[in-house]
């Protein structure tokens, strides 16, 4: 069976158990109601676990739940525990409770400091300064110095560790750090140093303001040098793992679930409450909200848009939807027509109705978008294009003109090819985008959906006329967005390039305040539409009552469950 | 027998090679490798990274050092669980599904050969009617809609059990997938069972022994069951393989970690040592079963020899 059938086949299978399920659920869940939502999560929670050393909450006074475990539904396998390897945000949860880094992000997305007590730049820009604490400690009692930094980044741009993230550190500018990803330097000639045990310095070739943000990332945590040295890469099983973080790795059975334990030796051990947190990996958003409703999961990591409705009515306290540094696109080939003629492409952005798909289609709390960068990226000075503040009709009379300038009439209509990857939610939003292209532009749109993996090897070579795109964040700055579409960016397959643009991403990178830069390079996104954003994301998630310190503001949305606890009843 | 034995392992060789070939070219041929991502990662990262496991070597060159290490019973890392070999894989999940595949393959035999006997004796009376439409409805209920059902009613609705887990593989996390993994098989065994059994009521020597007063129940299972269950264990010979490795579906719903979702998810990760890892697992398996669907022939049927 090839690979494609057998996608076919899942799908299928999902979507027929899915539409059996959402049936019966209507038909029972609407009568067993809520009153089950404030139980204690146990079946898959069956971890031996101390009683809780507190009872009450030190500082808001709640009862707390005597048994302190946490149940997290966390989608789908981690490609790896090893923080320097980890690359999907199943691992990112999961490396981020085992592991701390320099800083971390608060409950609004700002970054605070986690083990660097504070930091400082000088040579404009170019040399950062880590001062580091003192008491942070490595699960075996050791303390975390700087060396461990330096270490930890130097593996991340190590070709024999072989990162998907080494671009991570090359995009930060660290010295070298390019000429190592490629063979010509060894990693010890990476810009970092060790001044003293405490002391962690940064060189960077290029400057940046925004280096303490990108710090949140795994990829610049420190890593346990000699755990790594004495197990290889057995270095990630349990009993072999050395961590930093509140946790440690206790057990872990791919397909069933993964346990981490308290860190006796964490220096704020005594305020973490929480005692034990399972992953239980679930890749059927379905079958994770029947673990949910049935009482396992204190919280799950998505929730089937085909029951949002449903859960609006009857779990609206439990419905959480975060807002999410993430955007929803379609991405244009400006190599081939009929998207090489800008006029087409301001035509079909202009005539998508945002707000239709917001509030029929999604459901989940997304944002209209106009442009590329979501407002709740930290300091980022978000400004609504003009035809975002339009009304629909005046954005549609206006696609119309544009089209008719770039020649297509009812005689000689537009046609194209718009490719998603398989997945319901992208197909209904495929199925309803390219309607509003045919009914208001008369446009004909072929829709064709490829399994992940074919369709992004398609993407990346360019065999498409528009594509489905999403992005998310990977530190909160704007230019995680932004530098998606410079000329040499490697996610950047619509072959759009503009040296403009690219000089002032260029520019921003040493600017004291680089928002100008960044609302002008938005500005010539809005005059040449080389993606036409559909809508800024949300994470859609359910948490129970009884679990509280849920970051439901973290545009990030990177939760640490050192931050949460579990109240009685 | 013995020669039998030796015969079987003798083509087995050439017969999981083939398949290794055939899989390998399969898998290569797939759109897409094991580190295409949605973040498209520079050439140089993405050169390291290939090097790392062998993917810069020309096809034909992965291929031997592939068939090399499998020789020696290294199926190699995974490329998507970058922290397990396959070797290890394996052996955590096989063990899973094997035993929950176990439990079924008993109700299967049990209940399928005894509700297929049942209805041929009682053949168009109320017990076939009810064993064959219990069984229709059992073949249109395969486990993807019988898992989240029962997970819906025992463990959202009643509250009896455990929605998912293994925990040791105790009872109230394997009721349900037993369940789930059994039915489906019960009704195909109970169908095969039955008309067989009457077409073996039907012949001449039953019809002897009958008019020779042998006690009914004695005709039955001296005489007529093991003819009839011929058809009935060629079937159950690969249904047994395909029983003790598992299910995506059964893994997925209810999270016991078993050997089924590596089947979909290593096609899906193109994750290559893995999903030529289970291949050769299931290749094995079958090649094994089958030589013992036809040894029981010769219990079954004393016509049969090797």
């Amino acid at each position: 069976m090839t690979a494609t059938s057998l996608q076919i086949m899942t799908a299928t299978i999902n979507r027929c158990a899915f539409a059996l399920l959402a049936l019966i659920m209507l038909a029972a869940c609407s009568e067993e109601g809520r009153q089950h939502a404030g139980d204690e999560a146990l079946a898959a929670a069956e971890v031996d676990a101390p009683e809780s050393r507190m009872r009450d909450h030190p500082e808001t006074g709640e009862k707390l739940a005597r048994r302190q475990v946490l149940v997290r539904g966390n989608a789908s396998e981690p490609a790896s525990l090893d923080p320097h390897l980890v690359e999907d945000t199943v691992g990112g949860a999961i490396v981020v409770d085992l592991f701390e880094g320099l800083t971390r992000s608060g409950p609004n997305g700002d970054t605070e400091p986690a083990l660097a007590r504070s930091w400082s730049s000088s040579d404009n820009n170019l040399t950062w300064t880590f001062r580091l604490r003192e008491d942070g400690r490595w699960s075996d009692g050791t303390t975390v110095t700087a060396h461990d930094f330096v270490y930890g980044w130097r593996r991340a741009v190590d070709p024999e560790v072989g990162s998907n993230y080494a671009y991570y550190i090359e995009s930060a500018g660290v010295e070298n750090a390019a000429e190592i990803i490629t063979g010509e330097k060894e990693p010890e000639a990476l810009g970092v140093r060790a001044i003293d045990d405490f002391t962690f310095e940064v060189t960077l070739a290029q400057p940046i303001t925004y280096l303490p943000d990108m710090t949140v990332h795994y990829t610049m945590f420190p890593a346990p040098r000699e755990a790594i040295e004495t197990h290889g890469p057995d270095w990630t099983k349990p009993g072999n793992m050395v961590s930093n973080g509140a946790y440690l790795l206790d057990t872990w059975h791919l397909g069933e679930k993964l346990v981490a334990a308290r860190n006796p030796h964490y220096r704020e051990n005594n305020r973490t409450i929480i005692d034990r947190v399972v992953y239980v990996p679930i890749e059927s958003s379905s079958a994770e909200l029947q673990r949910y409703a049935s009482g396992e999961l204190h919280m799950t990591s998505t929730v089937p848009v085909s029951q949002m409705v449903r859960l609006k009515k009857e779990r609206p306290d439990e419905l959480v939807m975060a807002p999410s540094i993430a955007t929803y696109m379609y991405a244009f080939n400006v190599n081939r027509p009929p998207f090489d003629d800008v006029r087409v492409r301001r035509a079909l952005t202009y005539a998508i109705d945002r707000n239709l798909i917001v509030n029929y289609i999604t459901r989940g709390g997304q944002m209209p978008a106009f442009s590329l960068t979501p407002g709740y990226v930290s300091d980022f000075d978000f400004q609504q294009p003009e035809y975002g503040t339009w009304s629909q009709p005046e954005r549609d009379e206006a696609a119309r003109r544009e089209l008719e300038k770039a020649g297509y009439t009812e005689d000689n209509p537009l046609e194209f090819e718009l490719l998603y990857n398989t997945d319901e939610s992208h197909k209904a939003l495929a199925i309803v985008v390219s309607q509003m292209w045919k009914e208001k532009l008369g446009a004909k749109v072929t829709i064709s959906n490829l399994e992940w993996k074919t369709f992004l090897s398609e993407k990346q070579a360019g065999n498409y006329e528009m594509a489905r795109f999403g992005w998310k964040g990977d530190y909160n700055e704007a230019s995680t967005f932004l530098t998606l579409l410079t000329t040499d960016s490697g996610n950047n397959d619509g072959g759009w390039g503009n040296v403009e643009y690219d000089q002032l991403l260029q520019d921003a990178r040493s600017a004291e305040d680089p928002n100008p830069y960044y609302v002008q390079a938005e500005e010539i996104l809005w005059q040449e539409f080389p993606v036409a954003p559909v809508y800024f994301n949300t994470t859609v998630a359910l948490v129970s009552p009884v679990l509280k310190g849920y970051p439901e503001n973290n545009p990030r949305n990177i939760i640490y469950s050192k931050d949460m606890y579990i109240t009685a009843d | 027998m013995f020669s039998f034995i030796i015969r079987r392992l003798a083509v087995a060789v050439p017969t999981i090679l083939a398949l290794i070939t055939v899989s390998f070219v399969l898998m290569h041929a797939a759109p897409g490798g094991p580190f295409t991502n949605e973040r498209n990662v520079p050439e140089a990262v993405m050169e390291n990274i290939e090097a790392k496991y062998n993917l810069d070597k020309p096809l034909w060159q992965q291929y031997f050092i592939y068939v090399g290490n499998v020789a020696q019973g290294d199926l190699g890392p995974s490329f998507r669980y970058k922290d397990f070999t396959v070797n290890e894989l394996i052996e955590s999940s096989f063990p899973r599904s094997a035993y929950i595949g176990a439990w079924s393959f008993l109700f299967v035999v049990v209940f399928g050969v005894g509700l297929g006997v049942l209805a041929a004796l009682k053949q168009n009376r109320w017990p076939d009617y009810t064993v064959m439409t219990a069984a229709m409805t059992g073949v249109v209920f395969p486990n993807f809609v019988m898992a989240p059902l029962l997970v819906l009613l025992f463990a959202v609705t009643l509250r009896w059990l455990p929605a998912g887990g293994w925990e040791g593989g105790q009872v109230e996390y394997i009721v349900m997938p037993i369940i789930a993994m059994a039915t489906s098989y019960i009704a195909q065994v109970a169908r095969i069972t039955r008309s067989s059994m009457i077409e073996t009521l039907r012949s001449p020597y039953i019809r002897t022994a009958r008019a020779k007063g042998i006690p009914r129940h004695k005709i039955v299972l001296r005489h007529a069951l093991k003819p009839a269950l011929i058809p009935v264990v060629s079937y159950l010979g690969p249904a047994f393989v395909g029983i003790i490795t598992g299910s995506v579906i059964i893994d997925q719903v209810f999270s016991t970690g078993g050997i089924g979702q590596h089947f979909v998810n290593g096609a899906i990760n193109r994750d290559y040592s893995l999903i030529l890892g289970v291949t050769i697992l299931v290749g094995m398996l079958t090649i094994v079963f089958n030589a013992v669907v036809d040894i029981l022939y010769t219990w079954l049927d004393p016509r049969v020899r090797y």
